[in-house]
């Protein structure tokens, strides 16, 4: 592991509502390096919000703040938006989750792949075509001349993942935040994709951010996990430590999923307690 | 003893695509069923045609002794319910829970409404502070056992179970699961359990059916699954999937 990569430090995100402001992030603090970073957590735990924070895709209204978020020394929240667009998509990629509704329903997967490239260097048309090609291959689409014309609803999810993930490397990214990449594909098709991207990130020495509520996948595919429960980190540990994490939170939800061959009737639930959250 | 669902040779077609191609099922009065595989592979149509909801080409279709037509009477809803995966689309959004659960009471024609509807939520763990929220005040959980309750207050005698925890968080899915095990054991249901996920489906039955493209791939008792005691290469390869990621160095 060379280098940090990312650094973030006390990051808060908070949205104004009606009844007064909800922080969905309180104070997240981790550093990513050239590895493959697992963030876990329930619904509204705020690992999505994290990954979106990083990235600058927060709702306008939302508040972001940080003692510190820095890409590669650069701080992220200080430098003007226009500098910020120009490393998104350049040096941070983002996957998400269901390739239905993030890839242009009416632009061919070619098109999209090109205009991606084309945004942030200068090559020819033709030159744009063959990376695009070389790239869908590149994540095992056996056709990539026929799926370059395809349009998004013409193929599968896992067909459309991969897409999503050729998009995404096309322009060699440094990082990637890929936030349940996984979640709308089937178990088999699922293996695939993550195979492709674990080829991928560590060809290229990329740092990976995996979000998931998946605690068991993330294990299993992450060198470190961050727990998170309602807007905190209450656990940082490494994946093939997970067996033995201390937090109640983190044992419970390890726990309380049904295992092939483990007979456990009922299943035992999580009893939340507030300190956790506090 | 009759079986509860007995099927033959079920096909459905949806224009020219055939989702079920020929699949015969037996379901034991009391039994809990799974029925897992991929998307498209004809799992939840298979429990779509039982319910009503999608037209049957052809097959016979017979529940608790009576072999069933083009058309469901009430007294066939009044035996058979079923629950839907997406806990935020199967309840009506303009409705109370109390609304929700009056109406098929209504349909059915029950007159205790009143002390019906607090057994039903006491019996999913929904006290009656519950009763006059709407959909959309509850979470996801707490919206499944509405519709689990919404399902239990006929007193049917079988439940059809479509994907009921898959939109669920980890620790909530294992409270719905215990709930259902438990309303299985006390009222001595039987379930027809859809799901992709093995780990589910060998916890909450006793046997299954494997499916694949509208077929059945293999008919397994829970305990062949666990020993890895299986035929078909598919169904290795969803044990294997099932088991996580695997780096291949």
């Amino acid at each position: 592991m060379s280098g940090t990569l990312l650094d973030v430090d006390d990051l808060r995100v908070t949205f104004p509502t009606r009844t007064g402001l909800i922080q969905a992030v309180r104070g997240v603090t981790f550093s990513l390096g050239r590895e493959r970073l697992g963030i876990v957590g329930e619904s509204g735990s705020g690992k999505s919000q994290t990954g979106r924070a990083i990235m600058g895709l927060t709702p306008p209204q939302a508040l972001v703040s940080a003692k510190k978020l820095a890409l590669d020394g650069a701080d992220l929240l200080a430098m003007p938006a226009r500098q910020r667009r120009a490393l998104r998509g350049k040096r941070i990629a983002m996957i998400l989750q269901d390739p239905k509704y993030s890839l242009d329903p009416v632009m061919s997967i070619g098109r999209q792949i090109v205009e991606t490239l084309r945004t942030h260097e200068k090559v020819s048309k033709a030159e744009a075509r063959e990376r695009a090609l070389a790239m869908l291959e590149a994540v095992q689409i056996r056709d990539p001349s026929r799926v370059f014309d395809l349009h998004p609803h013409e193929v599968s999810g896992g067909m459309g993942q991969r897409a999503m993930i050729a998009m995404m490397l096309i322009a060699g990214p440094e990082m990637m935040i890929a936030d349940e990449p996984t979640s709308a594909l089937d178990v088999t098709v699922q293996l695939d994709v993550l195979g492709i991207l674990d080829r991928l990130v560590s060809e290229r020495g990329m740092g990976l951010i995996f979000i998931s509520h998946d605690l068991r996948l993330v294990a299993s595919f992450c060198d470190r996990v961050i727990v998170m429960y309602a807007g905190k980190v209450v656990e940082q540990l490494k994946a093939s430590e997970l067996r033995d994490a201390q937090h109640p939170y983190t044992r419970g939800l390890l726990n309380c999923m049904p295992r092939i061959g483990y007979e456990r009737h009922p299943l035992p639930v999580l009893d939340r307690k507030p300190e956790w959250a506090a | 003893m009759t079986p509860a669902i007995s099927i033959d040779g079920l096909e459905v077609v949806f224009d020219r695509f055939r989702a079920l191609k020929g699949v015969s099922l037996e379901v034991k009065s009391g039994e809990s069923y799974g029925l897992v595989g991929e998307s498209g592979s004809g799992k939840s149509t298979l429990l779509k045609a039982i319910a009503g909801l999608v037209p049957v080409k052809s097959g016979t279709i017979t529940v608790n002794g009576k072999t069933l037509g083009a058309r469901r009477d009430k007294a066939f809803y009044r035996e058979v319910q079923m629950v839907f995966q997406d806990p935020y689309g199967s309840l009506h959004p303009r409705q109370t829970v109390d609304r929700l659960l009056q109406e098929p009471l209504a349909i059915h024609g029950f007159a205790d409404g009143e002390k019906r509807i607090q057994q039903a939520l006491d019996e999913v763990g929904l006290g009656n502070g519950f009763r006059f929220r709407y959909a959309h005040q509850l979470s996801g959980g707490q919206r499944q056992r509405v519709a689990i309750a919404r399902a239990l207050i006929l007193e049917p005698s079988m439940l059809l179970l479509d994907e009921p925890t898959s939109a669920l968080d980890a620790s909530v899915q294992a409270e719905v699961l215990n709930l259902l095990e438990e309303v299985r054991r006390r009222r001595q249901l039987t379930f027809l359990m859809v799901s992709h996920d093995l780990a589910i489906i060998t916890h909450m039955c006793e046997r299954l059916m494997v499916m694949q493209n509208g077929e059945a791939v293999e008919n397994l008792t829970a305990g062949q699954l666990i020993g890895h005691r299986v035929e078909k290469d598919y169904t290795r390869n969803l044990l294997r999937a099932s088991e996580g990621f695997v780096r291949t160095a």
